[in-house]
């Protein structure tokens, strides 16, 4: 019974963990961009565009790593086009985020169904256009011990190369915002960037450097969806991670740690709606399928509303600036 | 000696607006320096150019003999200079040492030049007596506190001339003495101090010379021993100003607002407003001197109807006004003739995104002078906003422009006409002159006393007490929420302000 009840749970968390990664990268990318004062709701376009280019020039290079090279690229393209937007000619942040939206969901389906002629879908990628799963040293031999056996070899070994990039990529990033130099500058220019004009450093560059992390992070996340967890690009793949990401950046109060707590909860959401679909649940019955599907986003909305106390986001996030003297 | 800074021939101009033309200025090394000049003089610009806010259209700036072109905040900073904004160059909820270090970390990594800087900050804290807790949240400290980590980021940089843009603007009379203190200290260890300001007070107390600005000029160079307050106030405006003002004695009527048993608690819970009892009679200032955050603020903003008391009662014109109850807020109060120019013009005043006109009749949009109920009499507004442009000379004369554009004198002076023309019995004024310059004072101050003498009673709130004892008929103390005592406008300065510090006081 209960080594059932183990491995069920360890499905679950071993599908959590592949559903965090991408909201993960992505939270963590929204989270350089609005530290330094660039709201991002163009984590979704990017994402996109992303999974898009790297599907593409997956399938046409068959090599996972020019695929992810081609998925950065085009996030770090469309993330450029939103600071140049936001933060060369001061332009409206949230404006420029849905534009980048709209632009990556039509032209990925455009440009898709022009090339390869599969209603905006890539051919399905061959194996090595793909990353693939990882085992871990020692995760056959360790798989028979009781508990730890299992953790190990199911839920820690076994993921492709992306997934214990993002994971490492939190304390990574942690170190970054509040060890070094660049964290310092990041955080202050998301909070007062007339401090940091003053102190004789560029507000423009550093909020450059922040928007092109972002990019960065995006598109790991978007190359993720299309050449490591699925094999090709799907027309509108994205299907709001990177809304969800953006609550769960709120939901984390902008911090790196929270980030993963937050992404792992909605990975986990997803991972039991999975699970639960076409299963009768003791006492209820039959559940609706869209049920479990709509949690993860019930739940978002009930714990923004209210749940997690007050979340004071950057003090100049969103805010263009000018320098000006009165 | 080589002087610290000499400009020679600067010019600035902001499309037509000639704000800099052909300054000359020579600072001395180890002395405070300091510039006065109306708001809109030119003071500002000047120093930023300094700082490399703004480059000159043409002129040569020395520092130490040597000419240099400084192109942004970087290069004044490695040349030497350090400034003090007006507002302060701080993040909120970054720690004082975080805020000292940022922008000259000195490695990527930050660990080693947060060391670093605790060790130096130690040092320049006990060189100069500048005494903060580096682990101190920015967002926990006082005004003061913050000025200091202002002044100490600069002198973390290696700033050996120190410019500071209105320092005293945000700091309490206390405090803003310890920052003289605090300047003499750096003036003593070599430092050379510019200090801009429109406070002719300030220039006497600590400047060692004082340069004038006028529209754009800068008009003289005085050594503050040889020179005058009224000798540099003529200076600044042009023309001779009344320190004084000119006033018959007054002649009060009948009580037009008595106030009894007011109790105010704030959010936090606190006591602010602690059993207060007085009146105002028609014809009379009445002002109420005390340190800022002593209580004034909240007794103004209740009688205002904005805040609501916890006890109390008050009576305007005879009607009895029952603090207390849910009904009474700021339209409420309008209603009974209670006119409220507010302590800050900017957060309660006006909508500075508004065109002027739009705020001449803001709070009185119900009015059926200005509106039928539905819509607003547009028209109507504009000429009632023509006619006290014209009465109060606000300048530029345009109802149309933006509020924000009018300089903060001119912001002032709407207020004041949209207060006095709707003509209340009541006047509760707090701050008029604050960050307003000479002539809008002069000006401000003389309206009031009109008001006075048409018969309207005056609540006045300021923290400057020569402000108070200028324009009150009677002073009331107020400390730590209670009015501690009455005096004549005209007793010892020395006994008010000891009044003012809670020393000697008479409380009930």
């Amino acid at each position: 019974m209960f080594e059932t009840y183990l491995h069920t749970m360890i499905l679950i968390l071993d599908s959590t963990v592949r559903l965090s990664t991408p909201l993960l990268l992505a939270c963590l990318a929204g989270l350089y961009s609005e530290r330094s004062g660039i709201v991002d709701i163009g984590l979704e376009g990017k994402m996109l565009g992303a999974a898009f280019g790297a599907g593409a020039v997956g399938y046409m290079t068959g090599n996972a790593w020019l695929g992810l090279l081609a998925g950065i690229g085009v996030s770090i393209f469309l993330a450029l086009l939103h600071g140049f937007a936001s933060i060369t000619n001061r332009g409206n942040q949230i404006v420029s985020g849905v534009a980048i939206n709209f632009l990556a969901a039509g032209l990925t389906a455009l440009l898709g169904q022009s090339w390869f002629r599969q209603g905006g879908r890539t051919p399905p990628l061959p194996k090595e256009g793909r990353f693939q799963d990882i085992e871990l040293p020692f995760a056959e031999q360790v798989e028979t011990v009781p508990v730890i056996g299992p953790i190990y070899s199911e839920l820690l070994s076994g993921h492709n190369i992306l997934v214990y990039l993002a994971f490492a990529a939190v304390p990574l990033t942690w170190w970054i915002l509040f060890r070094t130099r660049f964290g310092l500058r990041l955080r202050a220019v998301g909070e007062n960037p007339a401090a940091v004009d003053t102190a004789g450093i560029s507000v423009v560059w550093l909020r450059y450097r922040a928007v092109i992390a972002c990019g960065i992070l995006c598109g790991v996340a978007g190359s993720y969806l299309s050449i490591a967890q699925s094999s090709g690009f799907i027309k509108d793949m994205t299907a709001g991670r990177g809304f969800i990401a953006l609550a769960a950046l709120i939901f984390a109060k902008w911090k790196p740690g929270n980030a993963m707590l937050a992404c792992l909860l909605f990975g986990f959401l997803d991972a039991v709606a999975i699970r639960l679909q076409g299963q009768e649940i003791p006492g209820i019955g039959d559940v609706p399928v869209q049920f479990f599907q709509a949690l993860p986003y019930i739940l978002t909305v009930i714990l923004l509303a209210g749940f997690i106390g007050k979340a004071i986001p950057p003090k100049a996030s969103g805010v263009p600036y000018l320098k000006e003297r009165t | 000696m080589t002087p610290a800074i000499e400009l020679r021939k600067i010019n600035k101009s902001f499309g037509p607006v000639h704000a800099n033309k052909e300054i000359d200025l020579v600072v001395e090394k180890g002395s405070i320096h300091g510039i006065i000049g109306e708001n809109g003089a030119g003071k500002s610009t000047l120093m930023s150019i300094l700082y490399g806010f703004y480059q000159a259209d043409r002129g040569d700036i020395l520092i130490s003999g040597e000419e240099v072109s400084i192109a942004d905040s970087k290069t004044a900073i490695s040349l030497g200079i350090g400034m003090v904004h007006q507002h302060f160059m701080l993040v909120d909820n970054f720690s004082v040492l975080e805020n000292v270090v940022l922008g000259a970390e000195g490695s990527a990594r930050l660990a080693g030049g947060l060391s670093k800087a605790r060790k130096e900050l130690k040092r320049l804290e006990d060189d100069y007596e500048l005494r903060v807790d580096p682990d101190a949240l920015i967002g926990d400290l006082p005004v003061g506190l913050q000025q200091r980590v202002e002044i100490l980021k600069a002198l973390f940089r290696g700033a050996e001339i120190l410019i500071l843009d209105e320092p005293t603007g945000v700091l309490t009379p206390a405090e803003a003495d310890h920052l003289f203190k605090i300047l003499e200290v750096l003036r003593d260890e070599g430092k050379t101090v510019l200090l801009i300001t429109h406070k002719l007070r300030e220039i006497m107390a600590i400047t060692d010379t004082v340069s004038v600005m006028r529209r754009g000029e800068m008009v003289a160079t005085r050594k503050t021993a040889e020179t005058s307050m009224e000798d540099l106030a003529e200076l600044m405006v042009g023309r001779r100003v009344l320190l004084q003002v000119d006033k018959k004695p007054a002649q009060p009527k009948e009580k037009v607002l008595v106030v009894d048993g007011l109790n105010v608690v704030d959010s936090r819970g606190v006591k602010v407003v602690k059993n207060v009892s007085f009146d105002v009679r028609a014809g009379e200032i009445v002002g109420i001197a005390g340190v800022s955050g002593n209580g004034q603020s909240e007794l103004l903003e209740t009688l205002a109807g904005i805040r609501s008391a916890s006890k109390g009662t008050v009576w305007i014109d005879g009607e009895l006004i029952d603090l207390e109850k849910r009904d009474v807020n700021a339209a409420s109060m309008r209603q009974k003739n209670m006119g409220h120019v507010p302590e800050d013009r900017h957060r309660m005043g006006l909508v500075t995104s508004f065109a002027e006109y739009e705020n001449a009749i803001l709070g009185h949009h119900n009015d059926p002078r200005y509106s039928n109920g539905m819509l607003l009499d547009v028209a109507g507004i504009k000429e009632t906003a023509r006619m006290e442009i014209e009465k109060y000379d606000i300048r530029p004369p345009n109802p149309l422009l933006k509020t924000a554009n009018f300089s903060g004198g001119n912001q002032q002076k709407i207020v004041l006409a949209r207060e006095i023309e709707r003509d209340p019995t009541v006047l509760l004024v707090g701050q008029p002159t604050r960050g307003v310059d000479i002539g809008a004072i002069e000006f401000i101050h003389k309206r009031l006393i009109e008001l006075r003498d048409a018969g309207k009673g005056i609540l006045l709130v300021s923290v400057e007490l020569d402000e108070i004892r200028a324009l009150a008929d009677r002073v009331l103390v107020m400390f730590d929420g209670s009015i501690v005592g009455e005096r004549a406008p005209d007793a010892d300065e020395s006994e008010l302000g000891l009044l003012m510090a809670g020393v000697h006081g008479e409380a009930k």
